[in-house]
């Protein structure tokens, strides 16, 4: 049996910034390898580089040196418009802060990603509001983020990543805004996605969250220093 | 999609967007009137003129037609000349002069036109007949008020008073066969009009206005005859009189009125600015707000040519809004501008100062329009160069 091929290869990854006057390493040669259909957790104190690494992961910043590879394709040195071709297509994000348009609806919402990728429009509501049922709003489709708890505007955001079947998930602190038991219930919805075949990687602090990943991935001073 | 968005984004923050519409609407007024007013003059002066049909006006060589008190000598000799060019149709002499009417102890005075009342060009008959006999007289509203008379009431007019001695000379007794509107009369002009042998026979005892004199002559040049050539005929015929066209007669007012032009056209570029940085303002303050929301549309894969299109179109939105609401409301302030500068005291009131014309008014319209777009381009640009990480870094810091 062949060993699972890695959907996400990081090569002496380094990403340095500058910060004022002072210049920051962020990433100080990071490798990483995470498979296909994987469950990932990346931990770590509080500026470790955690954030940055996921920034790269998602192509929305390059590397300063190394290689990033998705799916099989190089993408630490994209154009913009390659870059977010690709983001559109094959990743989706979940943020700490939600970030729903507030004047739009819970579908429209999701369905955001889909017209941008030129999908029709009777086939993007159809989508959304299935993929709405899928998180668990079925009967919030018309409500706006105003009209909806913390919870439910997570469910909405990881609903939207997923619009275009993105092969990978991402997700930064998504239980950061949340009590305890809201965070419980983005778990368990992560747990069910990863089991739907979907790969996902998370950056967080929630040790709950954490827990509930296959594969932990510890970083200290912008270095992977276990998992 | 992005219209949607760009949509909620106005929709957003109402009330800002209703004051940002309200204040490019008062721009866009402010430069649809400084384009009405500086064609509008022009445009009314040359409809004025071509009222009646004649082309040309003669005037005492270097003068502009009741510019001064001067006249032309020798009104047959001249209408003979005029007529030996076959181009030339109609030819009215005129001549200007004044009453005065005693009236209880009082001295009524006004203008007066001596004409034919078959070639006239000077006035509207509004009520009453012309002045087909020779002690006819028709007078405008505001002279028959001041008279206290009505139509087939004889008054004793003279066209000469001497205010020291008390004195009327060239006296004569006239009915008042009808009312007329004088075309190029002041709002504040007691007028009147008589036959021009009349008014010769009343001014025959004065030694300086004695003889057959006009002081100017409306000529209607034949249809499809050029104008100019017949003017460079009449000047050549006639080295006493200065012939003006049409387009010399706007030539001559534009070169009057452009400091007023100038004028209006700073004002409409001063306007247009005004409506330009306030459409920037509020859309870049608009795209800081929702910096966090472009950089997550931007994660997601939103291109940033769609995000450029989403903020172009609120700009222009405004600034559309805002231009059919100016469009209005320049209109509305136009005309009580005009009724004020209308009333000042001299001018001819057929003249308008601010004339609606359709294509002024739409390229107005297309200025302010093109300027929205234009003040979404910086801020347009801004949103889609947002560097993602960065942005999304400091708003979860914020």
């Amino acid at each position: 049996m062949n060993a699972p091929s890695p959907i996400i290869s990081l090569r002496d990854v380094r990403r340095d910034y500058a910060l004022g006057a002072e210049q920051v390493h962020a990433l100080q040669g990071v490798s990483l390898d995470i498979d296909r259909s994987d469950y990932v957790a990346i931990v770590g104190p509080s500026g470790c580089g955690k954030s940055t690494l996921l920034n790269l992961i998602g192509v929305i910043d390059q590397p300063t040196a190394g290689t990033v590879t998705i799916d099989g394709r190089r993408v630490d040195s994209m154009s913009d418009r390659e870059a977010t071709q690709f983001r559109l297509r094959n990743i989706g994000f979940v943020f700490q802060r939600f970030y729903l348009m507030p004047i739009l609806s819970a579908v429209e919402n999701v369905a955001l990603p889909m017209a941008e990728a030129g999908m029709s429009r009777g086939e993007r509501v159809d989508r959304a509001a299935g993929l709405l049922s899928y998180v668990g709003l079925a009967n919030r489709q018309r409500h706006r983020p105003s009209e909806m708890s913390g919870g439910e505007q997570q469910r909405v955001a990881i609903a939207r990543a997923l619009a275009n079947s993105p092969a990978l998930l991402l997700a930064d602190e998504p239980t950061g805004e949340l009590d305890a038991k809201t965070g419980a219930e983005i778990i368990s919805l992560f747990q069910k996605l990863n089991a739907d075949g979907t790969t996902l990687v998370v950056v967080t602090h929630d040790e709950d969250l954490a827990s509930a990943a296959r594969r932990k991935v510890h970083m200290r001073d912008g270095k992977v220093v276990d998992g | 999609m992005r219209a949607a968005l760009a949509k909620a984004s106005l929709v957003r923050h109402r009330a800002r967007t209703v004051l940002a519409i309200l204040g490019v609407a008062i721009a866009s007024a402010m430069l649809l009137d400084m384009v009405m007013l500086a064609t509008g003059m022009r445009e009314s002066f040359r409809e004025l003129l071509l009222t009646r049909g004649f082309q040309l006006r003669l005037a005492p060589k270097g003068t502009l037609p009741f510019d001064t008190d001067a006249t032309i000598a020798d009104v047959s000799g001249i209408t003979a000349t005029l007529r030996r060019n076959p181009d030339i149709r109609e030819i009215s002499p005129v001549l200007g002069g004044s009453i005065h009417v005693p009236i209880g102890g009082r001295d009524v005075s006004a203008s007066v036109l001596g004409i034919d009342p078959s070639v006239q060009g000077d006035y509207e008959l509004q009520s009453g007949r012309d002045v087909l006999e020779a002690d006819a007289i028709v007078v405008n509203d505001r002279l028959l008020r001041a008279l206290g008379r009505r139509i087939g009431d004889t008054i004793r007019v003279a066209t000469g008073y001497d205010p020291q001695t008390r004195s009327y000379s060239g006296q004569r007794n006239l009915v008042i066969t009808g009312t007329v509107r004088f075309l190029y009369g002041a709002s504040d002009q007691s007028g009147s009009a008589v036959r021009r042998e009349t008014l010769l026979q009343m001014n025959a005892q004065s030694p300086t206005r004695a003889g057959d004199r006009a002081s100017l002559f409306m000529v209607r040049a034949r249809q499809g005859a050029d104008a100019e050539q017949v003017r460079g005929w009449i000047e050549a015929q006639l080295p006493n009189v200065s012939a003006i066209s049409i387009a010399t007669a706007i030539a001559q007012v534009d070169q009057r009125l452009s400091y007023f032009r100038q004028l209006a056209i700073i004002l409409g570029a001063v306007s247009l600015f005004v409506g330009f940085l306030l459409v920037t303002t509020l859309v870049t303050v608009s795209v800081n707000e929702r910096a966090g929301e472009i950089a997550v549309m931007r994660a997601i894969g939103v291109s940033r040519s769609h995000v450029v299109e989403q903020v172009v179109m609120e700009g222009l939105v405004i600034s559309l809004v805002g231009a059919l609401v100016g469009l209005a409301l320049g209109l509305v302030t136009a005309r009580y501008l005009n009724s004020i500068l209308s009333a000042f005291p001299g001018l001819p009131m057929a003249i308008d100062f601010f004339l609606f014309q359709p294509k002024a008014a739409w390229s107005a319209l297309g200025l302010v329009i093109a300027s929205g777009i234009g003040a979404g381009v910086y801020p347009a640009f801004r949103a889609a160069s947002l560097p993602i990480s960065q942005t999304l870094r400091r708003e979860a810091i914020a």
